[in-house]
């Protein structure tokens, strides 16, 4: 059986390719061939590194060299001098920023991975169906320990010290919530496990119930003790069916082992936990309007106070916590507080699970400590923007958030820092938009959105919202006018003052923070009606170009309203009145003759 | 299975399962198995991921090779799916990306069988809570 004794892993990730790792790798094949090596030495093309921003990479196994910014001409000096001398190539090893040290050697050492992976922990690394699986990696450790060795207090100081906040979107400290609803004096409490995700793109929690429910049905059981409530649920949307499953299954299985149900662990502590369905309203993802879906009535939001921790489920006092919160409550009581803390920034603490969408290169679930900048999120982990465009803005927050400019590319994220740019921190979408995205349009998107999830208890978000998608309608149609600008300012601002829940309150970012930032797009949609993206169709002119076309019938014969005339060899013409501006004269033109304006 | 009565209890089981997961990563075990991971959250699977497992379960079987496969969660890799991750007993695990039937036989092929790496490995690109 041949054995290679030496790997040369060279990044074939987007970003690595699109600067010659192809080439890279062929040098290095052609190299090794001369020194008749093929035989002993693999040459192999990944995946993505996540180091982009040094790309190409290449790395040297077994001894986990790591080089960076290697180019094709490189290669021959990595094979004379690492490969067959067992040199490093000092030029090429990775310079720490701040010490000016080269690292070498990656075995060990993460410098270079900007992910780490707390909430996520055994996603992707145990069975979810296995709860022996759980156990091994130092599942239900955490409730071992509160129950047998920590009062409720000390648990609760412990949430408290490591600064965990609610990683649903809003992020009030989680230790906290925990404490007003310990005090909150009751027979009968409830946890609550929020895992109705509704934002457009956004899928942390289902990954996480997908992934290791065990972790989600550990930390309820500790909110359970330290609050006093031996009764948990989680409120699920039942478009997750597989999540529900591995739900279910998980429950099942904690309660084979005596780790959910009475006397757990012999400690005569007692919690169980019950599933319940949501149909799959974005509003039932506020705890009030959740409540009162459990409790079997119409998901409407109602005016806090009082809030669930004094009166929630039935009456009761309620805790009410988001899936990927729950999901780093049993490191945190494993790892320590201070442990927590030493991650993420001064008011942010711990990671975030980032759903990376759009136009980016690697989509992914992603878990970043706060205070990582935006730009390592999309240029390292994410591999950059998709065919080379150019990055325009992120959209962060789902339809309650806003969009995050070139500007805000530095800027370390955070909640407070989210805030302060006009967006927010959201439950975790992050949308990539590049050049070729119009941000009136994205802002009516969201908007139709917030327009069908609307309860319409509330007359500003019932109405306002519909007002305000007919200007953006309007304006997207060519038919705006500067007028309209103010108009949509002002209805935002009494929209957001004066709507009862979250829902309504936060609709309106979307156009707020595109106005703020794009002003000069709806500008030119109004004024010039142009729409600068090329994405708003009724602003779209195509013609055919009398110079360059040769006549040759091609966009005629594939026009699918027949809106093309002319004869052959002349040239032809578009009926603007039948035109509905498809652009399939523009894919089909060979002679670059169709031009859209 | 009987319930677990004590925290005691608990880390017993705790590390029985552990030395398990270790002996089969170790490979001095005489059940030395090949291990596969497919990445099952909805996502994968709608890229595929039941559809290569079946293929692995099916061909491992019909070439007699002793593997264990098995479901996991989300790795992370959207933009890579179907993913799974191979451990070969005594080394590092490995993650492949856009596993499809023809991949997957290259991998049984090639890295299975003969021990040499195919083109499409993915990086562990995050640390994990043990070594942070």
């Amino acid at each position: 059986m041949a054995e290679y004794n030496m790997h040369i892993l060279v990044c074939g990730g987007t970003g690595c390719k699109a600067s010659q790792s192809e080439q890279i790798k062929t040098n290095f094949t052609d190299r090794l061939n001369e020194y008749g090596l093929s035989d002993e030495i693999q040459v192999i093309l990944t995946g993505c590194f996540g180091f982009c921003e040094k790309g190409p990479i290449v790395k040297i196994l077994p001894d986990n060299t790591f080089y960076t910014q290697v180019s094709p001409e490189d290669v021959a000096e990595i094979v004379d001098e690492h490969v067959i001398k067992g040199r490093k190539v000092e030029r090429l090893l990775y310079k720490d920023p701040e010490t000016k040290e080269t690292v070498g050697d990656s075995k060990g050492m993460d410098f270079y991975k900007k992910q780490i992976r707390i909430a996520l922990r055994n996603c992707g690394f145990i069975n979810p169906e296995n709860i022996e699986e759980y156990i091994g990696r130092d599942g239900y450790a955490a409730l071992g320990t509160c129950l047998s060795e920590k009062t409720p207090d000390e648990v609760i100081r412990t949430i408290k010290e490591s600064g965990l906040r609610g990683r649903g979107g809003g992020g009030f400290p989680t230790g906290l919530k925990w404490e007003i609803t310990s005090k909150s004096v009751s027979e009968q409490k409830y946890v609550v496990c929020n895992a109705d995700e509704g934002d457009p793109g956004a899928f942390m929690d289902r990954s996480i119930l997908e992934g290791d429910p065990h972790s989600v049905l550990e930390a309820m059981a500790i909110c359970g003790y330290c609050i006093g409530a031996d009764k948990g649920l989680v409120y699920i949307r039942a478009e997750y069916p597989l999540a529900i499953e591995r739900l279910k299954i998980a429950i099942n299985q904690a309660r084979d082992y005596g780790l959910l149900g009475n006397d757990i662990l012999g400690t005569g502590f007692n919690f169980d936990v019950e599933i319940r369905y949501g149909a799959g309203a974005f509003v039932c993802g506020e705890e009030t309007a959740l409540i009162h879906s459990m409790e079997g009535k119409r998901g409407e939001p109602t005016v806090k106070p009082p809030f669930p921790a004094e009166k929630g489920y039935n009456g009761k006092p309620t805790n009410v916590n988001n899936v990927e919160t729950f999901a780093n409550i049993p490191v945190i009581i494993n790892k320590g507080a201070a442990w927590f803390a030493s991650i993420g920034t001064e008011k942010s603490k711990g990671t975030k699970v980032f759903a990376l969408a759009g136009k980016i290169n690697n989509v992914g679930l992603i878990e970043v400590p706060m205070g990582i900048t935006l730009r390592e999120i999309i240029y390292d982990i994410g591999g950059g923007i998709k065919d080379g465009r150019e990055f325009k803005a992120v959209q962060t927050g789902g339809p309650s958030g806003g969009c995050l400019t070139k500007s805000f590319l530095d800027t370390p994220i955070d909640y407070d820092n989210l805030v302060a740019a006009g967006s927010m921190m959201g439950s975790g979408g992050m949308i990539v938009l590049d050049d070729s995205d119009c941000m009136v349009a994205i802002a009516k998107f969201y908007l139709e959105f917030t327009l069908d999830e609307s309860c319409g208890k509330c007359t500003p978000c019932r109405i306002g919202n519909k007002r305000l998608h007919e200007i953006l309608e309007k304006i997207t149609d060519g038919n705006g006018e500067l007028e309209d600008l103010n108009r949509l300012r002002m209805l935002s601002t009494v929209i957001k003052d004066t709507s009862l829940c979250g829902l309504g309150q936060t609709s309106p970012n979307p156009v707020l923070s595109t106005l703020d930032n794009f002003y000069n797009e709806y500008q030119a949609h109004v004024t010039s009606h142009k729409c600068l993206a090329g994405q708003c169709k009724a602003l779209m002119h195509y013609s055919i170009d009398a110079e360059r076309c040769t006549g040759c019938t091609l966009c005629f014969r594939n026009c699918p309203v027949g809106a093309i005339s002319g004869e052959k060899r002349a040239p032809h013409y578009i009926d603007q009145s039948l035109c509905i501006k498809c652009g399939v004269c523009l894919v089909k033109c060979k002679f670059d003759a169709v031009l859209i304006a | 299975m009987n319930r677990i009565k004590s925290l005691a209890d608990l880390k017993k089981l705790q590390s029985e399962v552990q030395s398990k997961i270790k002996l089969r990563e170790n490979g001095d075990n005489p059940e030395n198995l090949i291990q596969i991971k497919v990445s099952m959250a909805t996502c994968g699977i709608a890229s595929g991921a039941k559809d290569t497992m079946n293929y692995l379960i099916e061909e491992l079987d019909h070439q007699g090779i002793d593997a264990i496969v098995t479901q996991t969660g989300c790795m992370g890799y959207c933009y890579a799916e179907p993913t799974i991750e191979l451990t070969i007993p005594g080394r590092q695990p490995v993650v492949y990306g856009f596993v499809n039937k023809t991949k997957a036989l290259e991998i049984i092929e090639k890295h299975i069988k003969l021990n040499e790496m195919v083109n499409g490995i993915i990086p562990v690109a995050y640390s994990t809570i043990d070594n942070h």
